[in-house]
C-alpha cells in the first residue's frame, strides 16, 4: 500500500565521529506541505539534511526513513536524487573545470534514465535552461562557466535553485539557503521557489531565521534541540522564536525531556 | 651497478668513429660547436639521481637500452612518414611531418610561409641565413650541469628552424608533426632553432608520435629567441608508448614587452621529461609554463621548469597537473629566480596531483630564490585524491559515483587544457583527456601499437 506521506522518519538516531547527532527524531511529510525545521546552532539540522541526502559523514545507529514507501537508508545519494529529492546545500562547491551545461545535462540524463526516458535533445536541454534561468533570475554568463567557480555567496544560493528548477524533485530540502543572502537576492530565491513549486512538491526549510519564511510560508514549523524535534506548530511559531529566542525552548525540552519521550509514545 | 660508464664509452665511440660522418651531413655551425660540447658531456655525465634536478628521475629505462642506430635515419623510412595522416578535425594549420627528428627532404631549401615566416631543416637554414643562425644557435642553452644538453650539442646533425623576421606574423599554427618510426631501435637527437624578432608573432605546435613499436630514445633541444614586442606560443603533444623515452629541452629566451607560452601535455609515454626555460631578459614581459601530464603502467613524467626573472615588472606563471594511475611516476620540478635587478616581479607556480591507485608516487618540488624586494610570489603543490565534497556535490544531483569521478578528473586536467591556444586542437585533447580517464582509447587510431 502507498503511503500517504512522502516522507516518513521515525525514530532516527545518527552519530558523527561516535557522537551521537541526532537522537530520535520523528518526522512526517506529505506531498505539497511546507515545513520549516528551525532551532539554534548544534541542534542536529544540517546532519538531518546529510542524513537524508546519503552523506556518509554521518552513521544511522536506530530507526527509520522512507520516501514514498520505499526505504531511503538503503540508497546511494544518486539514486536519492534520481527518486526526487534534492539538497539545496548550505555551501555550494566550487568545481573548477567542469562546465554548468555539462553537469546539468549529466544530472537530467540520468535522472531520465532512471525514469525509463530518452535523454533530452539538446535544443530541449537549451530550451529548459533558458526558461529556469529566467525563472530564477540567473545570469546567463554565470550558467556558461563552470559550476560554481567565481560565483559570489549570492549568485551559488540562486545557483542552487536553479538547479532545483532544472530537476523538479519531490522534495527540496533548503539547508540554510538564506544565509549570506541580502533581502533582495533572499526574495529571488524565495520567489525562485514558489514559481518552482508544483503542488504536489514538499520543502523542508531548514533555517535559523523567520524572514526566509516570510516568502515561503510553511504549514508546521518544528524546532530542533539536542538532536530532536522538540517542538511543533503553525507559522506563528517561527515569529515567537524571533522575537524570544531560543533560551525558553532549551529549558522547556531540558526539563520536559523525560514527560516528552513517553507522550509521544 | 652503474649502467652509465658503458653508455657512455658506446656513445665516445660513435662520436670518435663517426666523427666524419657528423661533420660531413651537418650544418658548419654545428660541427663548430661539437668538441667544446662533447668535453663538457664528458665531464658531466648521463645524469643521476644525485643531481637535484634529476632526483626523482632515473633515465636507466631509456638510456641504458642498447640502441641499433644513433642518429641518422634511413632513406625508406620516409616513404611511411609521408602516409601518415593528422587525425584532429579542423585544425587549421600548416604542417610538417618529420621523422625522428629529421626532415625527410633536409636538403632542400627553406620554405616561406604567408605573411613571411620561413621553416626548414637547420642545414638549409645554415645556407641561406649563416649570419642569423651565428646569431642565435647554442646562445640560449643554459642546463646548469645537465649532461644531456651539452650531448645533443655535441652530435645532433639536425632540426626545425622556424624564423619570423621582424613584423611578420602568420596567422596559422605551424604543425610539427615529428614520428618515431623505424624497424630499428632508435637514439635521436634533433636540435631546432626558433626565432621570433622584433614585433613578431609565431605559433608552433609539435605532435610526437611513436608509430611502430621499436624502443626510442630522444633527446631533444630547442633554443627560442623571442624578441622585443613580438609573441611566441609553443604547445607540445606527447602521445608515444611505452617503450619510448622523450627527453625535451627547450630554451626559451625573451627580450623586453614580449609574450610567450609553453604548453606540455603528455598523455602517453614510457619516460618522459620536459624541461622548460623561461628566461625573462627584458623589461614588462610575460611567461607562462602550462603542463598535464596523464601516467599509468609503469610510466615516468617529469617536469622540469625553470623561470629567470633577469628584468623588472615581468609576470610569469607555472600550472602543472597531473592524473597518476596503477605503478607510475611523476616529478614536478620547480624554481623561479628573481634576480636583484627584476623589481615589481609577479611569479604564480602551481602543481597539482591526484594519485588513483596506492601504487603511484608523485615528487613535487617548488624551488624559490628572490634577490629583489618588490616581488609577489606565491606557490602551492598539492598531492591526494578526488575532493569528496565535490563528489558528493555531484552524486547529490543524481550523477553516479563513477561518472562522477570521471567528471572531476576530467574538470581538473581541463584548468590546463583551457590553456590551449588553438580551438581545435582544445577540444580534441579534451576528448582525447576524457577517453584515457575513461580507460578507453588512450592513442590516437592511427597509432598501431598496443602498449597493453
Amino acid at each position: 500500500m502507498k503511503s500517504e506521506f512522502l516522507l516518513q522518519i521515525k525514530e532516527l538516531k545518527a552519530t558523527i565521529d561516535n557522537k551521537e547527532i541526532l537522537k530520535g527524531l520523528n518526522l512526517e511529510v506529505k506531498p505539497g506541505e511546507i515545513h520549516a525545521i528551525m532551532g539554534p546552532n548544534g541542534s542536529g539540522k544540517s546532519t538531518l539534511a546529510n542524513v537524508l541526502t546519503g552523506r556518509d559523514i554521518a552513521t544511522v545507529t536506530h530507526g527509520s526513513v522512507t520516501f514514498e514507501g520505499k526505504d531511503l537508508l538503503v540508497m546511494s545519494p544518486e539514486e536519492r536524487a534520481r527518486e526526487g529529492i534534492f539538497l539545496s546545500f548550505q555551501y555550494p562547491i566550487e568545481i573548477p573545470g567542469v562546465s554548468m551545461v555539462n553537469f546539468m545535462k549529466t544530472a537530467i540524463n540520468e535522472q531520465r534514465k532512471h525514469r525509463g526516458l530518452e535523454p533530452l535533445s539538446a535544443s530541449e536541454f537549451l530550451r529548459q535552461m533558458r526558461e529556469k534561468k529566467e525563472l530564477v533570475e540567473i545570469d546567463s554568463a554565470l550558467t556558461n562557466r563552470s559550476v560554481n567557480e567565481g560565483f559570489s555567496g549570492g549568485e551559488k544560493k540562486k545557483n542552487e535553485i536553479f538547479q532545483m528548477a532544472m530537476l523538479e524533485p519531490r522534495l527540496a530540502l533548503l539547508d540554510e539557503t538564506d544565509s549570506g543572502l541580502d533581502i533582495d537576492a533572499l526574495r529571488i530565491v524565495a520567489n525562485g521557489v514558489n514559481k518552482i513549486r508544483r503542488t504536489d512538491t514538499s520543502v523542508i526549510v531548514i533555517t535559523h531565521y523567520q524572514r526566509l519564511l516570510d516568502y515561503i510560508v510553511p504549514d508546521y514549523v518544528h524546532v530542533m534541540y539536542d538532536g530532536r524535534i522538540v517542538r511543533t506548530a503553525g507559522p506563528e511559531l517561527a515569529l515567537e522564536l524571533e522575537e524570544r529566542g531560543y533560551d525558553w525552548i532549551r529549558k522547556e525540552a531540558d526539563v520536559n525531556e523525560e514527560t516528552w519521550t513517553t507522550d509521544r509514545k | 651497478m652503474d649502467y652509465r660508464p658503458e653508455v657512455i664509452n658506446k656513445l665516445s665511440e660513435i662520436y670518435s668513429g663517426s666523427h666524419g660522418t657528423f661533420l660531413k651531413n651537418s650544418p658548419e655551425i654545428f660541427n663548430r660547436h661539437r668538441e667544446t660540447a662533447y668535453k663538457e658531456f664528458l665531464r658531466l655525465g648521463i645524469p643521476d639521481r644525485k643531481n637535484e634536478a634529476y632526483k626523482y628521475t632515473n633515465l636507466e629505462k631509456s638510456f641504458g637500452y642498447p640502441y641499433q642506430v644513433y642518429y641518422s635515419p634511413v632513406p625508406q623510412d620516409f616513404r611511411e612518414a609521408e602516409k601518415f595522416h593528422c587525425e584532429v578535425e579542423d585544425l587549421d594549420v600548416w604542417n610538417m611531418v618529420l621523422l625522428n627528428g629529421f626532415f625527410p627532404r633536409g636538403e632542400e631549401g627553406l620554405v616561406m610561409l604567408p605573411g613571411g615566416i620561413w621553416v626548414g631543416s637547420m642545414k638549409a637554414a645554415a645556407k641561406q641565413f649563416p649570419g642569423l643562425v651565428e646569431k642565435h644557435y647554442n646562445k640560449y642553452v643554459q642546463g646548469e650541469n645537465d649532461g644531456l644538453v651539452p650531448l645533443n650539442t655535441a652530435m645532433a646533425s639536425d632540426g626545425l628552424f622556424l624564423y619570423a623576421p621582424k613584423n611578420t606574423a602568420y596567422t596559422k599554427p605551424i604543425q610539427i608533426v615529428n614520428l618515431l618510426h623505424s624497424d630499428q631501435d632508435i637514439f635521436a637527437q634533433d636540435r631546432n632553432l626558433v626565432v621570433v624578432e622584433d614585433r613578431a608573432q609565431l605559433s608552433l605546435l609539435v605532435c610526437d608520435h611513436a608509430i611502430s613499436p621499436q624502443h626510442f630514445l630522444t633527446n631533444t633541444v630547442t633554443e627560442v629567441y623571442v624578441g622585443q614586442n613580438s609573441r611566441f606560443e609553443i604547445i607540445r603533444v606527447q602521445n608515444q608508448h611505452n617503450n619510448s623515452g622523450k627527453i625535451t629541452h627547450t630554451f626559451i629566451h625573451q627580450e623586453r614587452d614580449s609574450y610567450a607560452s609553453s604548453n606540455n601535455i603528455t598523455l602517453h609515454g614510457g619516460l618522459v621529461r620536459n624541461a622548460t626555460w623561461h628566461m625573462l631578459n627584458g623589461e614588462n614581459s610575460e611567461t607562462h609554463s602550462y603542463g598535464l601530464y596523464l601516467a599509468d603502467k609503469q610510466q615516468h613524467i617529469a617536469n622540469f621548469v625553470k623561470v629567470d626573472h633577469a628584468a623588472p615588472n615581468c609576470n610569469s606563471t607555472q600550472l602543472f597537473k597531473g592524473v597518476l594511475d596503477e605503478n607510475s611516476s611523476g616529478a614536478f620540478n620547480g624554481r623561479i629566480m628573481v634576480h636583484k635587478i627584476a623589481q615589481g616581479t609577479n611569479a604564480y607556480q602551481s602543481n597539482n596531483n591526484i594519485l588513483l591507485s596506492d601504487a603511484a608516487r608523485m615528487d613535487t618540488k617548488p624551488q624559490l630564490e628572490i634577490y629583489a624586494d618588490d616581488v609577489k610570489c606565491s606557490h602551492g603543490a598539492t598531492v591526494g585524491q578526488l575532493d569528496n565534497n565535490a563528489l558528493f556535490y555531484l552524486r547529490s544531483r543524481g550523477i553516479d559515483a563513477r561518472e562522477a569521478k570521471l567528471m572531476l578528473m576530467f574538470g581538473f586536467a581541463h584548468d590546463v587544457i583551457k590553456n590551449i591556444p588553438i580551438e581545435a586542437l582544445r577540444e580534441r585533447i579534451d576528448n582525447l583527456v576524457q577517453k584515457r580517464l575513461r580507460g578507453e582509447l588512450s592513442r590516437c587510431a592511427s597509432c598501431a601499437i598496443q602498449c597493453n
